[in-house]
């Protein structure tokens, strides 16, 4: 019986690879990057987890044993995780507010509107930096500004926030929510996204710009909510700096400011507990991922995806 | 069933003026539509009297009471946007019943009129859809829908059909047509079609640069357009213009040159000659011989023939004959209409009152 050929015709490998050539070549930069910044410190970390290593000496394995002590003993961790989930769960959506309250303000057409957008994204541009945590120091220290106005204004003489373990962290959540430039420019181009005929629509229907907001912005606004949040979400929970910088590198005053990441790096660099450190590491990836796939899962319950 | 009386009402963005003071009475039960070109504002037109852009001058009433600074929701008026303009995050149910919720309206009643109307516009099965889920003709009623539970005293439309395709766009023409004969409510139409404004109006609007051209019943604008713009505008193929000298005056009638051929008409300053595609005959004794047409392309429509073609002066002209007729490029056809139905134009383009042989 005859089989037609054409059928069964594939071009010969090489000719194939060599197609495909062109588009690992462009690639390369990426995949390069990838492998040996990413993915291959990634893994080792993985295994060091697995191991008790102080970088003097070679890795000694010790099964589960750091994830059993992070479970079990560690106080630390516990302080570090009770900083960390109290920065994330106030700064997330004490910025998503500001920023979204900012983006409806400055979506309203008003004159320099270009101006005020480039003011507010400001802090954004220049807010990773260390350079703005020193700021924050002044700002928030006992002789700062926040002090002097608020005995100028109301003669109270504040305490310095920074040094008391109650409000170090609130500090930092005003730090973070300063920095709302980039949500908020987010937000503006989805609130350009809504049709002008939709609120048309509804103030024929008689809704309130407070009506119009809850029942027509904010569920048209929900994919572009999503995406901030969960960015966000990610940020906060990664966050280092502005604790490394506002505490000296302690976390302090007793722990208050000590982020997740911060035991994380005094553990590697400061005790040289390498494995441990790395298994501090991957608890945080769990975390990370377990809050994002439970964002992802009630997306479904309140995102409204137009298609 | 509500009234409309616009008193020189004006429109402008700062210096520039967008409506130039537009007077009509719109009578209650009546439908009907504003026709122009684009930029003519008649959109414009709709969104003053909806309450949706702020009216410069004039004043406009809706059932007698002035409603100049009134919001739009208290103008008692419901509006149909080309883009449906239904909230996508909300079920077909919930879009119908948006406006009612806001007002409060008792939730018993709410479900009451939602069912009604969506009987009316059999989508009854679509209620609990989000518009994601309909299809283009679908949304269009369901916006319809919104608009007929408000139970409004005035349906304001802006271009409803022109998202639609051409069978779904006849479809839904004769359904609102259909929806104005059952609930007899005034309706404003606003369109750029001029087969919806010709089949669909009591009365139709003609609007250019910020001001009506002509109000009238569609066989009116049809037969005695007002000026040579209305003329043009309406109908399809449209009308031909032929420029014309006068060659000879008698007293108040003139000797008019038209491409050669002589006319006498009752008129004094006649410039241009108008006569609709559709008027025209082949053959010499068929009214008034109009000259030797060359023609120079035919579009074969089965029911009708178009041809087009020049007078022996380079003048173009357009002719629709009833039924097949095996015409080619090139053939010489002698061209003759009835004088009652061709128009004359003065030199500002306005329609001179009375033309006869």
């Amino acid at each position: 019986m005859a089989v037609d050929e054409t059928l069964h015709y594939r071009a010969p490998v090489w000719s194939r690879l060599r197609g495909q050539l062109a588009g690992y070549g462009f690639l390369s930069p990426w995949l390069i990057g990838f492998f040996a910044l990413t993915f291959g410190p990634a893994v080792s970390s993985l295994y060091l987890s697995l191991t008790d290593y102080s970088l003097m000496s070679s890795p000694r394995w010790v099964g589960a044993g750091n994830y059993v002590q992070i479970a079990q003993v560690d106080p630390r961790f516990r302080a570090a995780m009770n900083v960390t989930f109290t920065y994330v769960l106030l700064s997330v959506p004490l910025k998503l507010i500001f920023a979204l309250a900012i983006a409806v303000l400055l979506n309203k057409g008003l004159k320099g509107l270009n101006w005020f957008r480039a003011i507010f994204y400001l802090p954004s541009l220049i807010g990773g930096p260390v350079a703005i945590a020193v700021l924050w120091r002044q700002v928030f220290a006992s002789d700062g500004i926040i002090n002097q106005v608020l005995m100028s204004v109301f003669g109270y003489e504040g305490p310095s926030w920074i040094a008391n373990p109650d409000t170090a962290i609130y500090t930092l959540v005003a730090l973070a929510v300063w920095q709302f430039g980039s949500s908020m420019i987010i937000f503006l181009a989805g609130l350009r996204q809504i049709p002008q005929d939709m609120y048309e629509a509804a103030s024929i229907d008689g809704a309130s710009r407070t009506r119009q907001f809850f029942k027509i912005t904010l569920p048209l606004l929900t994919p572009v909510i999503f995406f901030n949040a969960v960015i966000l979400t990610i940020d906060a929970f990664k966050a280092f700096t502005p604790a490394f910088v506002i505490s000296d590198g302690s976390g302090g005053p007793i722990d208050s400011t000590l982020f997740y990441t911060l035991y994380l790096y005094q553990e590697a660099f400061m005790n040289f507990r390498f494995g441990y450190a790395s298994a501090l590491a991957w608890v945080l990836v769990a975390i990370i991922a377990g809050f994002t796939a439970l964002s992802f899962f009630s997306a479904k319950y309140w995102v409204h995806y137009d298609d | 069933m509500t009234s409309l009386t616009l008193t020189d009402i004006k429109k402008s963005y700062g210096p520039v003026d967008v409506i130039h003071g537009v007077d009509l009475r719109i009578e209650p039960g009546e439908l009907v539509v504003f026709v122009g070109p684009s930029g003519c504002g008649k959109s414009t037109l709709l969104r003053m009297i909806a309450g949706l852009e702020p009216i410069s001058g004039g004043e406009l009433r809706i059932g007698g009471q002035r409603m100049n600074d009134r919001p739009a929701s208290e103008r008692g008026i419901a509006m149909v946007f080309q883009s449906y303009a239904l909230y996508p995050h909300m079920s077909v149910r919930k879009n119908m019943s948006f406006g009612l919720e806001t007002a409060r309206m008792p939730k018993a009643e709410i479900g009451q009129r939602v069912q009604k109307a969506a009987e009316i516009l059999q989508i009854v099965p679509l209620l609990d859809r989000k518009p994601k889920q309909l299809s283009g003709g679908q949304r269009q009623r369901v916006a319809i829908g919104r608009a007929i539970v408000r139970d409004p005293q005035v349906f304001l439309f802006d271009e409803p059909l022109s998202n639609l395709d051409a069978e779904l766009r006849v479809q839904t023409r004769v359904e609102i047509a259909k929806l104005h004969a059952d609930i007899g409510a005034t309706m404003i139409y606003v369109t750029h079609d001029q087969v919806e404004a010709m089949t669909l109006a009591d009365r139709i609007v003609v609007l250019r640069g910020g001001k009506i051209e002509q109000a009238g019943t569609p066989l009116e604008i049809y037969n005695q357009p007002a000026n040579r713009f209305v003329a043009g505008f309406i109908g399809s193929p449209k009308m031909n213009f032929l420029e014309a000298s006068v060659s000879r005056r008698i007293g108040k009638e003139v000797e008019l040159d038209l491409a050669g051929t002589q006319l006498v008409l009752r008129n004094d300053d006649a410039v241009a000659f108008g006569v609709r595609p559709e008027h025209l005959k082949v053959g010499a004794d068929c009214g008034t011989s109009l000259g030797q047409m060359t023609v120079t392309h035919v579009e074969q429509l089965g029911g009708q023939t178009i041809v087009y073609g020049r007078f022996p002066d380079h003048q173009q002209i357009v002719a629709t004959l009833d039924g097949q007729r095996s015409v080619t490029t090139g053939d010489q056809l002698p061209l003759s209409a009835d004088l009652a139905q061709c128009h004359v134009f003065d030199a500002e383009g306005r329609r001179a009152a009375a033309l006869a042989a």
